[in-house]
């Protein structure tokens, strides 16, 4: 089964490669003392301990830990969506000071818009560019096809499964280009099947574009399915308690031994630190 | 072929479940009808009170033949798009304003939901004073009328716009006005919609009340004036023709926009 998928995955990554204008590659993220801090009415939450994190242009590295542990609110804060308590988030040497189209963030709610159709939502920020409407029907068509969603263009956001959700987001933060990725547990509501699929998927759209992708999940598996770098988050306040490289050669096969040793490996480290049970 | 067979039976099955209710509808109406007719019949009231139906229709075949009525209609429904305009555009400007900006939420907020309170035809009296009796009071009292709906049911629809549209609309590049445009507005349609019908009844219910006291022809006049010849064929004969129009009017405009929203966000 696992098998068949990972033989239909390969053509997008192709397909990209004969389209050299799509890449532009990853850039390096520089995370310095970055810390939040949620004041609620009568106490102050430490949502996230003061971090550094340095990233490789086009490194794929995944954000392990429970809920509630400030990944995503680092992920926020990367995308300049939030700000941070203090410290400070350098992407390809500039410092962020809002949201740029160089780092987009995928939700794991998708947050497609419902009034829009899927072309639409994917010609959505190359509207905000500026581009004409032709570049933008040709650009939205290629990455639509590029998450094998070709005969959806039209279909409005209720008429898609989860997983196609998740593919239209997909394309519409890859057809804006950007350097950098930031997924917030965005497979994290689909099944287990879909779920697979859209990780080989993943890897394979990485491994042709070579984006920097922080990736953001709860399940072991797939962080190192995906990863060559786990880093994993205790619960609150969030800190990173370990830091795995992963060397396994790709495309990974999640049934593979060494993976399922290495997951158990980093699963015991959660444990150690009050995660997954923790919360 | 054997589909052949069942496609033809399949489609009268289904016309006939959807003509039932339209049936029904038709055999209400029709003893409808009846009743009234055999009451006026009855004489119990004079005819000049209580008309028979198919007086009222001959009033009203009369009055549109001669044009009375299609005139007044159209005078009344230039008022209503005037003052539904204004409205229009000011409750859209106000909500969006009141829904995206605290302070005005907390002071000119409260004075809406306070105004809203206050039926549009109290504001006649001083439209009377400040205006006289003409078309500036009756428009006025038209666009205070859909105003504050108009003006609720955007500000509802802005602030209930989920956060997480408006952090990926401003991830993918989307500032300033488009953000308004493309994002607040459209996510707030549903909300938007049903404040803008709610406008449009409370503008056609002032339009009548106003027009009733007016003295130049339409709808709300040939009403008064109907009253004043002593005439309940043409006052009924013109209410026909106000509910002809105003459910035209909801048909032709706010039906489908509501078909296209619900079809759009997967409402059923």
């Amino acid at each position: 089964m696992i098998e068949r998928t990972v033989g239909e995955a390969r053509p997008p990554s192709a397909e990209v490669v004969n389209h050299p204008e799509v890449i532009p590659g990853g850039i390096p993220l520089r995370i310095a003392g970055v810390s939040k801090i949620f004041a609620s009415r009568d106490r102050a939450v430490v949502a996230l301990a003061p971090l550094d994190l340095d990233v490789r242009a086009g490194e794929l590295v995944c954000l392990l830990g429970p809920s509630g542990c400030g990944k995503s609110t680092l992920l926020s804060i990367i995308a300049g969506l939030e700000s941070a308590n203090s410290g400070a988030v350098w992407a390809d040497g500039r410092e962020v000071r809002g949201p740029g189209i160089d780092r987009v963030l995928l939700f794991q709610e998708a947050a497609l818009f419902p009034w829009l159709d899927v072309q639409h939502n994917v010609e959505f920020g190359l509207r905000q560019a500026g581009m004409p409407a032709v570049g933008r029907a040709q650009t939205a068509r290629r990455f639509i096809d590029l998450v094998h969603l070709s005969g959806f263009e039209h279909s409005y956001v209720h008429q898609l499964s989860g997983g196609m959700r998740q593919r239209v987001a997909l394309a519409r933060a890859l057809a804006i280009n950007p350097a950098v990725l930031l997924m917030d547990e965005p497979f994290g509501a689909l099944d287990a099947l879909t779920r697979d699929r859209l990780q080989i998927e993943l890897e394979s759209i990485w491994a042709a574009t070579r984006k920097t992708i922080l990736f953001v999940t709860h399940n072991v598996r797939e962080a190192v399915a995906l990863g060559d770098r786990v880093l994993v988050f205790s619960p609150r306040p969030g800190r990173v308690v370990g830091e795995f490289h992963i060397t396994l050669p790709r495309p990974r096969r999640l049934e593979d031994h060494a993976l399922v040793d290495l997951s158990a490996a980093i699963l015991a480290v959660l444990h150690q630190h009050g995660g997954i049970n923790g919360r | 072929m054997a589909g052949d067979h069942i496609r033809p039976a399949q489609r009268v099955t289904f016309s006939r479940e959807a003509l039932r209710p339209w049936l029904r509808r038709l055999a209400f109406y029709v003893a409808l009808l009846a009743l009234w007719e055999i009451l006026a019949r009855a004489e119990i009231w004079p005819p000049y009170l209580f008309p028979s139906p198919l007086t009222v229709l001959s009033t009203l075949a009369v009055g549109v033949r001669k044009g009375v009525f299609i005139t007044a209609a159209l005078v009344s429904i230039k008022r209503l798009v005037i003052g539904y305009g204004i409205s229009l555009v000011l409750g859209l400007t106000l909500g969006l304003l009141i829904g995206r900006i605290k302070a005005l939420d907390e002071t000119l907020g409260s004075l809406v939901l306070g105004l809203q309170a206050l039926p549009s035809i109290c504001w006649l009296p001083l439209a009377l004073l400040w205006f006289g009796l003409n078309e500036r009071a009756i428009i006025f009292v038209v666009v205070l009328g859909a105003l504050f709906s108009i003006t609720l049911g955007v500000e509802a629809g802005v602030k209930n716009t989920p956060p997480l549209y408006l952090k990926a609309a401003r991830n993918l590049g989307a500032r300033g006005p488009a953000l308004y445009t493309q994002v607040v507005l459209p996510a707030a349609l549903p909300a938007i919609l049903s404040g803008l019908k709610q406008g449009w009844s409370f503008a056609w219910r002032s339009l009548m009340a106003g027009e009733l006291l007016s003295a130049t022809l339409s709808l709300g006049n040939l009403l008064q004036y109907g009253r004043d010849l002593n005439d309940a064929a043409q006052v009924m004969a013109v209410m026909v023709m106000i509910i002809i129009v105003g459910v035209s009017i909801d048909q032709a405009i706010f039906a489908p926009f509501e078909r296209r929203v619900r079809e759009r966000w997967g409402l059923r």
